[in-house]
């Protein structure tokens, strides 16, 4: 009996083990699901509970009833990999073997790299949103906040799902004009990137949003301790920026098994081919979604379409054939701008967020790069797509790879 | 995308003068850059560009100021005094490698 062995029953690891369980018969291979608890969330949703849009029953399920019949869940916490001898120690002791192992272990905030973050004003003035605890926080922050600097930081690069942080602030702006406090608030968007928007194409047509919101920017912007007495983060060439409420996105990193096992990169994401996400130090092991170092976007959509091409790619490597599938670095993120509208984006390695439509066959077109209602009644009909159809690994009817379909070209995309 | 003439040679850059073929540089183009810049190229300036020069030819991305720092052996705050204000963006200019950058 073969073994597959998955580290994480996140967003791809849940879609590899219930894809795969359809496609390797129960008496050749068996498949085994790793994760700590027997909680899956749904982490879009994150973004909305701060704001009421969400409970926090709405964002979450077990794993049990995610994971297809046949496949192996064991509750656990990951020690290390030994991939000379192709086992796994969890550290109550077990053991696990494995043929083939998927590291899908994803990206953790780590508050405590940052000096001062997870003193006396963690959760108090200081929250994160990328945690189910963080958001529920911050929830009840922001009922009694009613003046003063509120504060998005983003403590450096990569991070999950990018353009949260910006649909934050346009939440929070559309959020406090609605309650009649905004002209009592200064909204700060702090970056460690030259600008809000980096791509040309973005720039060009988002830089409004930042402008007609009348909200500051930070640019260049390394965070190296916070003042928790003056309430003040504090960079390394020793700027200053003062907040009554900080969000922020603290350092995201890979699991620590990862460097504990000596697969990782110096924020533990597993170095990997970025076209079939194949270790490049072992060939049975593979990383898939936000854990590993794909300079791709760690997002939902990212994961779906490269577990895609892995399990195809997958199936063939086992039947002794090469892998044909090439991961092109496809993204696709709804960017909420507030007042029930969003924005749409589409993109991959090579080729940048343009405008145009995004052709959808039974969806239609929506508008990339423009604020529409459709794409925000997109983003909140995800959720329901999320746990229906993405999980149990059925397919969507969008193309895996980017297309050019309906994209206006830009003049300017640089030359390979 | 634009061709332009820079220290006897021809190279492609984009609308922010950024170099868009990575092959197209080298330490006289650098040396060249960092003057365009008001920067004077130092034993620890070089130390950053060939970290740099190395890093993106092995991951194929710019890396970060922490991973200069981490992996590279540069701390974040000497990187702010070499290339004052904008460490990230300068660095990459002078290395003759994309910008670092969001997904939007």
């Amino acid at each position: 009996m073969k073994k597959l062995l998955v580290l994480g029953a996140g967003t791809a690891g849940t879609m590899i083990v219930n894809r795969l369980r359809r496609h390797l018969g129960r008496g050749q291979w068996s498949i085994t699901v790793v994760d700590q608890d027997d909680v899956h969330h749904y982490q879009p949703g994150y973004l909305f509970l701060p704001f009421g849009a969400y409970t926090p029953e709405q964002v979450t399920r077990s794993r049990h009833a995610t994971l297809a019949d046949g496949v192996n869940f064991v509750i656990g916490d990951v020690d290390r990999v030994d991939a000379a001898t192709n086992t796994v120690a969890l550290s109550d002791g077990r053991t696990l073997g494995y043929d083939y192992l998927v590291i899908a272990s994803g990206t953790t905030p780590r508050p405590d790299q940052t000096p001062g973050m997870l003193e006396a004003e963690w959760r108090r003035s200081i929250f994160d949103f990328y945690t189910l605890e963080g958001s529920t926080a911050l929830a009840k922050a922001l009922q009694t906040f009613d003046h003063g600097r509120l504060v998005v930081h983003i403590t450096d690069m990569p991070i999950k799902c990018p353009v949260a942080p910006l649909e934050f602030t346009f939440l929070a702006d559309a959020w406090l004009r609605e309650r009649g406090l905004r002209d009592r608030v200064e909204i700060i968007y702090v970056t460690p990137l030259p600008g809000a928007f980096t791509k040309p194409i973005c720039s060009t047509a988002l830089g409004y949003l930042l402008d007609e919101r009348k909200i500051a920017l930070e640019t260049d912007y390394m965070v190296e301790r916070i003042d928790v007495e003056n309430k003040a983060l504090v960079s390394y060439d020793e700027r200053e920026v003062p907040f009554d409420l900080l969000i922020t996105v603290p350092l995201n990193m890979g699991a620590d098994f990862v460097a504990r096992s000596g697969l990782g990169d110096e924020l533990n994401f597993v170095p990997v081919d970025k076209h079939t996400l194949q270790s490049k130090a072992n060939p049975n092991i593979f990383a898939i979604g936000d854990a590993s170092d794909i300079p791709a976007s760690k997002a939902g959509s990212v994961a779906h379409f490269a577990v895609e091409v892995f399990t195809d790619n997958f199936l063939q490597l086992i039947a002794g054939k090469p892998m044909t599938g090439s991961f092109d670095g496809h993204a696709n993120c709804f960017i909420e701008s507030g007042n029930g509208k969003a924005l749409l984006i589409d993109f991959n390695y090579d080729t940048e967020p343009l405008t145009g439509k995004y052709p959808l066959p039974l969806v239609g077109p929506m508008s990339l790069l423009k604020e529409t209602r459709a794409n925000h009644l997109g983003k909140m009909g995800f959720r329901w797509i999320y746990w229906n159809v993405l999980l149990p690994g059925h397919s969507m009817p969008v193309p895996t790879q980017m297309s050019m379909v309906g994209k206006t070209a830009a003049t300017n995309t640089p030359a390979k | 995308m634009p061709v332009t003439t820079f220290n006897g040679q021809q190279i492609h850059v984009n609308e922010e003068g950024f170099l868009t073929d990575p092959s197209e540089w080298d330490d006289g183009l650098a040396t060249a850059l960092g003057e365009q810049i008001g920067i004077t190229l130092t034993d620890e300036h070089w130390k950053a560009i060939r970290f740099l020069r190395k890093d993106f030819e092995e991951v194929g991305e710019t890396p970060t100021l922490r991973r200069v720092s981490t992996v590279g052996g540069i701390p974040i705050k000497t990187l702010f005094v070499l290339f004052p204000q904008k460490p990230a963006k300068k660095m990459a200019y002078v290395a003759g490698l994309p910008k670092p950058h969001g997904c939007v």
